[in-house]
């Protein structure tokens, strides 16, 4: 089954353990500037929203690539870039509609949500159930299921 | 790693930011945060500084565990001799700022001397510099933050700062980050007021926990500990769903919550301002007065409060910079402001809780200053023309009016800013002031909970609840259940209490962890995070040490057993009504067994005995 990373904005409560987690499982430290996941606060609308790359199915970022760096990989569908190949030409960052991925100028490389392997440290980290990994054809399932909850409620006459 | 291993120190008279080796003798001594900056302030200030002196130093500190994914790992202090009591200060805040500091490469900032114009310190890594803060100066805290981020153009910088109480004086500013967190208590932005230090902001991109002691057992144990916050009824349900307003109803029914000036133990409004009553409908536009609940930085708990206020209450009409959602209402606040005073107006309270966030002054404090001077109004002591409106007891207008004035700094609002004790000393009746060391009183009544009043009268930073949370067993049952209402034992579980805070203090967690944490779920995280061997027993002699450390500082301030004591009011005015009617605190029993117990004498020093077996 292919999986692929759930948001839910309403959950969040902006503590932050998803981009620990990124930056400790990619870099080996604690250090949100080197998150791939990121948690907007919209102050005064008092929202904290996740975002990170969706592994969009015509990705735009891989068809880019001038060197083909980023490559979906089997297992997970994620696209993923191979630093051992990039160029750092940042091409990518521009074609992304969603400004997720980025260039980080100490390795020289881009970097991009690659779901970990299959094991996404985010969604494990997560104490909200804000950010889950769940079935890539129902992402809305939780959604169908609490207003499927909600319908038919009136009382009704029995047989 | 748990420790960056380096302290920046700034000289403000100079204007110049030196790097320093940590000293790490110390930190196996005295863990981090309060402890560690604590240590570093009583061995370069002298006791009896004037706190608004340039003499005196303020550090702002983290722990190990800061900036890690140990839950709640992201808290910082600021340490200073306090402007409001003279004794030793170590104010705590969540938020961002404490993490990002970590983050940018720094364990602690020390603060000295004082800037012949108002500068503020930016931290980018290694990239340390003062600027000038004239743009700044006469700025709100909200304002410094967004002048600050929009001049550096970038949106992830973590601001510091005071507002325009810390600038003018209000003797219980304090330093605002990330908008609405707070180190709050003691006065220590007026203590960086008075060092022409607007802000700080920070940028970290160096990260931590590269090193730590064991990276695996660290993620395990930090999991294992987040577990037990999840599965502990008030870490896991009742913070996150009602915040620490939980407590509004609960400790009403206890008969110890402090109304008007103390003069009653429970409020008759007391629901109106709950945490209950933030859940539900407005009659006037149908929404909630709480938005959502949020989290400090790495806090799997997540007992904030995010609410919008009511854009028909008098208070914000024709203010639409008041209308969007901000940080509030917490037990405390809604305390201080609300019941306090008699106001039972809950969206006039979020009103003056926002303008505490703003301007950056200590809800607690004023609103119990408000009392006090609610109570001279109602004796005819202040008149309406001393005071520039009438300020009878409930009034929700005065107490908007009088928060107003003293952010701005302007009419009866000045004298305000003094805080309660002399306010009360001023006007010929000290007695009135509701604290001890001139730092007022929380949101517990000692007569309904007598081990608070204990704790009170020896905290030291003055009365405060987080130095010993006895609430904790006496209330909710934590670890164990205690007697509200009698006085023995609790010398010795004030002690527990504040030798066990005066670790969590030291280690970057937030104290609320207690609710569900014992040192014992503490004890391995620091264990695999810290270098050397942190086993239970060194935490708990730790905790002892730095608790008497602070007294010794306090002893050479001029600080006396006298002082370890509560307003007459507590102890021979008795209770009215609820669990506690008939009761006054028992002060005078518990102190001398609370001396013995710690190992002091009866003067309350700390014998020769007790200095040796913990290494001071």
């Amino acid at each position: 089954m292919q999986k692929s990373l759930h948001i839910d904005a309403n959950k969040c409560t902006g503590c932050l353990q998803c981009e620990m987690a990124c930056s400790y499982e990619n870099h080996g430290v604690f250090n949100i500037s080197k998150s791939r996941i990121k948690v907007f606060n919209f102050e005064h609308a008092g929202r904290k929203v996740p975002y990170t790359c969706t592994q969009c199915s015509e990705a735009w970022c891989m068809t880019a690539c001038p060197v083909d760096a980023i490559r979906i990989d089997a297992g997970t569908g994620a696209k993923a870039v191979h630093e051992d190949i990039c160029v750092g030409c940042k091409v990518c960052t521009i074609a992304c509609p969603f400004g997720t991925v980025n260039y980080i100028a100490e390795t020289g490389k881009v970097q991009k949500c690659d779901l970990c392997g299959g094991e996404p440290a985010c969604a494990d980290a997560c104490p909200t159930g804000a950010i889950t990994y769940v079935d890539a054809d129902w992402t809305g399932l939780d959604k169908m299921r609490a207003w499927a909850g909600k319908t038919d409620t009136q009382p009704r006459a029995t047989a | 790693m748990a420790w960056n291993r380096k302290l920046l120190r700034v000289d403000l008279s100079k204007g110049t930011c030196k790097a320093e080796p940590l000293n790490m003798e110390w930190a196996q001594e005295y863990l981090g945060q309060r402890g560690l900056a604590t240590k570093y302030f009583v061995e370069e200030v002298d006791p009896k500084v004037d706190p608004l002196a340039p003499e005196n130093k303020l550090i702002m500190t983290t722990g190990p565990l800061t900036g890690t994914v140990a839950s709640t790992g992201g808290r910082y202090s600021v340490v200073t001799k306090g402007a409001l009591t003279g004794a030793i200060a170590c104010s705590n805040s969540g938020g961002y700022f404490g993490a990002e500091l970590k983050f940018s490469g720094w364990d602690m900032i020390i603060f000295e001397g004082k800037s012949p114009k108002p500068v503020y310190l930016s931290i980018e890594d290694d990239k340390v510099e003062l600027r000038d803060a004239s743009h700044l100066w006469g700025k709100t805290v909200f304002q410094t933050e967004e002048i600050i981020k929009s001049s550096h153009q970038d949106p992830q910088i973590r601001v510091s700062s005071i507002g325009r109480s810390g600038e003018n004086g209000v003797l219980f500013a304090c330093v605002v980050n990330d908008l609405h967190r707070a180190a709050g208590r003691s006065g220590v932005g007026t203590v960086m007021g008075s060092k022409n230090l607007k802000a700080v902001a920070v940028r970290g991109k160096s990260g931590s926990g590269g090193a730590l002691k064991d990276a695996k057992g660290f993620m395990a144990a930090t999991k294992a500990a987040k577990k037990v916050l999840a599965d502990n009824a008030v870490t896991g349900q009742g913070l996150p769903k009602y915040g620490t307003q939980v407590l509004m109803n609960v400790i009403n029914e206890m008969g110890a919550l402090p109304t008007r000036n103390h003069r009653d133990v429970q409020f008759e409004d007391a629901r109106k301002i709950s945490g209950e009553a933030m859940h539900e409908k407005r009659p006037t536009d149908g929404k909630t007065h709480l938005v959502t609940n949020a989290a400090c930085f790495g806090c799997t708990i997540a007992c904030g409060r995010i609410s919008r206020i009511d854009e028909t209450h008098f208070s914000v009409v024709n203010k639409p910079q008041y209308w969007g959602a901000s940080g509030g209402l917490e037990y405390e606040a809604a305390w201080a402001l609300g019941a306090a005073n008699g106001v039972g107006d809950l969206e006039a309270l979020q009103y003056v809780n926002v303008l505490c966030n703003e301007d950056g002054f200590d809800p607690i404090t004023f609103g119990a200053t408000i009392a006090a001077a609610m109570e001279l109004y109602d004796l005819g002591i202040l008149t309406k023309e001393q005071i520039g409106l009438e300020a009878p007891f409930g009034s929700a207008q005065a107490l908007v009016e009088l928060a107003q004035m003293t952010a701005q700094g302007i009419g009866f609002g000045k004298e305000l800013g003094m805080g309660s004790a002399r306010l009360c000393a001023k006007y010929g009746r000290p007695e009135l002031s509701m604290g001890v060391k001139k730092q007022e009183f929380p949101a517990y009544d000692s007569r309904g909970i007598q081990g608070m009043g204990l704790g009170y009268a020896t905290s030291n930073r003055g009365a405060c609840h987080l130095r010993a949370y006895t609430v904790a067993s006496e209330v909710l049952g934590i670890p164990v259940k205690t007697d509200p209402l009698v006085t023995e034992g609790k010398a010795d579980l004030v002690k527990a209490f504040q030798d066990a805070t005066s670790v969590f203090d030291s280690a970057g967690v937030c104290a609320f962890t207690t609710f569900a944490w014992s040192l014992a779920d503490l004890q391995p995280q620091l264990d695999t995070a810290c270098e050397g061997d942190w086993t239970m027993e060194k935490l708990a002699l730790l905790g002892e040490r730095i608790w008497n450390m602070e007294r010794l500082f306090n002893n050479a301030a001029g600080f006396t057993a006298k002082d370890d004591d509560l307003p007459p009011r507590l102890k021979t005015e008795a209770a009215k009504t609820g669990p506690a009617k008939g009761l006054v605190n028992g002060i005078d029993k518990m102190r001398p067994e609370y001396y013995k117990a710690r190992g002091w004498t009866p003067e309350g020093v700390p014998t020769k005995e007790t200095l040796d077996r913990l290494g001071l």
